[in-house]
């Protein structure tokens, strides 16, 4: 049924390599299964992510192009960027080198210096728009080894995937998420925050402003009857799962949500093993029992 | 919100200008303006209703000590020293929001990430300011490594910061460690010569400017900030 196979270039971004491990275990697995090919960039750098951005503009958009210029010279369907912060930084590249011609130029003189080029022709893709947009619900219906009929969850899609301009989905109220996994039998909980910040880096620098808005997204995921959170970002998980117990303590409730990559869910539903999908490393468990597989 | 500063009133031959600033604030305009005139659509700043939908949509303004529609009602008033010195601009988290809902199309979080690169660069905000370190120590492991590593990230910003809190997080440290999601050597990429000379180049870049500038009545608040 599809012509020829699916190939894309992949960015996995600094956090896939250590935090988010399972992320990037859990997002192979998926891809493999559904016969999707993911060719990692060759030696990709960092994004410069939010950081760079606030010491200098120039280079900050010339170390993301020289993954973008990496990825040109590669010659390919999509780049793939499955960090929130690193897909916002890489179409944000994209989007003032097209728009600032002076930027263009300043960023065209740096990457010579390197010995590259940049045409602006990379299109970054986030995974889930690659999954529901190209791939297709249906089919990935199809594919589904068991049902997820009884898991609860709350869609939590973050900012950065949604914004700043429009993407694969609405800016304040997406729904790629929620239809993928309600067609896998999962049920979608009112979730009204599912693109509040998480806070990002403020959980280093504010702490107290970062743990005062997880709290809200925890109590409200849990208000509503969620058996899990299931993110898009790996930021956005470490910051919902890692500090539940300080939480705990700071505003005397107990917190024992599990906080999964929107890929393990998926992966579950596609029969992958708990190993492959990372999801021993998750902090917390996944305990809803999920029912045998379909006939 | 009053000024502080002291000594630096107008100079004389300014005085009779409408909206005449004070000398230090005037090299922070030029600088901020030549930050904000790269920003895609920076230059929309000037269309601002102060409606404070922004203000309203932020998740974190409660934590502000000026609102991000006061930022814009400054830059206009001449105060951008005022901005600078105040904790706003480091506490955003980049989440788009404000600029989402902006009516007017205004790109706040876009001149917000121009405005810490003039505090970066003038030297003004507050001392000891978390973010500022955490930038800088990103910025230095990139640079060394191409790619960022996240303990070496934390152990230098914390060491500088606040090494007790190092305790604190050596409990979740340790369960992040056993699950295999720490990394302990960061790994230098390939390509890192390729990045270094870009970063040797940037620091001599000055190319022509492709489009000519909004004016900008020197020592005055302009036009153009007005709308
Ligand atoms: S939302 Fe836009 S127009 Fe309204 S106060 Fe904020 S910046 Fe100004
Ligand atoms: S981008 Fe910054 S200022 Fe704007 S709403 Fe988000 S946190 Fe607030």
């Amino acid at each position: 049924m599809r012509e020829a196979p699916m190939e894309y270039l992949y960015y996995p971004g600094c956090s896939l390599e250590a935090s988010g491990k399972p992320y990037d275990e859990s997002l192979r697995a998926v891809f493999r299964v559904l016969g999707i090919e993911l060719k990692e960039l060759k030696d990709w750098n960092c994004c410069g992510a939010t950081m760079y951005m606030s010491v200098d503009e120039a280079i900050s958009l010339a170390i993301s192009a020289r993954n973008l210029a990496l990825a040109e010279q590669n010659g390919c369907r999509g780049l793939i960027a499955p960090c929130s912060a690193c897909y916002t930084v890489l179409l944000k590249t994209n989007r003032f080198l097209r728009d600032s011609p002076e930027l263009k130029s300043k960023v065209d003189h740096l990457l010579a210096q390197g010995g590259l080029r940049y045409n602006l022709t990379v299109a970054v893709r986030h995974p889930l728009d690659v999954l529901v947009n190209d791939v297709g619900v249906e089919l990935i219906a199809q594919a589904a080894k068991r049902s997820l009929a009884g898991v609860c969850f709350a869609p939590y899609y973050g900012c950065q995937i949604v914004r700043p301009e429009r993407g694969f989905d609405d800016r304040e109220f997406p729904m790629t998420m929620d239809r993928l996994f309600e067609r896998l039998g999962a049920t979608g909980v009112y979730f009204p925050l599912k693109t509040r910040c998480c806070g990002a880096m403020l959980m280093t620098t504010f702490p107290d402003v970062a743990l005062h808005l997880v709290e809200e997204l925890l109590d409200c995921a849990r208000e509503n009857g969620a058996h899990c959170v299931i993110t898009t970002c790996p930021l956005c998980q470490v910051n919902l799962e890692a500090y539940q117990k300080r939480l705990g303590k700071k505003f005397g409730k107990s917190y024992d949500i599990p906080v999964l990559y929107f890929t393990q869910l998926l992966g579950l539903a596609l029969g992958c093993s708990e190993t492959e999908l990372g999801m021993q490393r998750n902090l917390t468990t996944f305990k809803v029992p999920l029912p045998a597989a379909v006939a | 919100m009053a000024s502080t500063r002291v000594g630096l009133e107008p100079r004389p031959e300014q005085a009779h200008i409408p909206g005449a600033l004070p000398v230090s604030e005037q090299a922070l305009r030029k600088k901020f303006l030549e930050e904000s005139r790269l920003v895609p659509g920076g230059d929309r700043i000037s269309r601002c209703l102060q409606c404070g939908t922004c203000t309203g949509s932020c998740p974190v303004s409660y934590a502000m000590d000026i609102s991000p529609r006061m930022v814009i009602a400054l830059f206009r008033a001449g105060q951008i020293e005022e901005i600078l010195r105040s904790r706003t601009i480091w506490i955003c988290a980049s989440c788009y929001m404000c600029t989402t809902r902006c009516p007017q199309g205004i790109k706040i979080t876009d001149l917000l990430y121009a405005l810490k690169r003039t505090a970066m660069d003038t030297g003004l905000y507050p001392d000891r300011l978390p973010i500022y370190l955490l930038s800088k120590n990103f910025v230095r492991v990139v640079n060394r490594y191409g790619r960022s590593h996240e303990m070496l990230l934390l152990l230098l910003y914390y060491l500088r910061r606040n090494p007790l809190a190092l305790l604190r997080l050596l409990p979740l440290g340790i369960a992040m460690w056993r699950k295999g999601r720490i990394s302990l050597f960061p790994a230098k990429i390939k390509g890192i010569q390729t990045i270094r000379q870009m970063l040797a180049a940037s620091k001599a870049l000055e190319l022509p400017r492709e489009k000519e500038e909004v004016p900008y009545v020197e020592g005055t608040v302009g036009y153009r900030a007005v709308g």
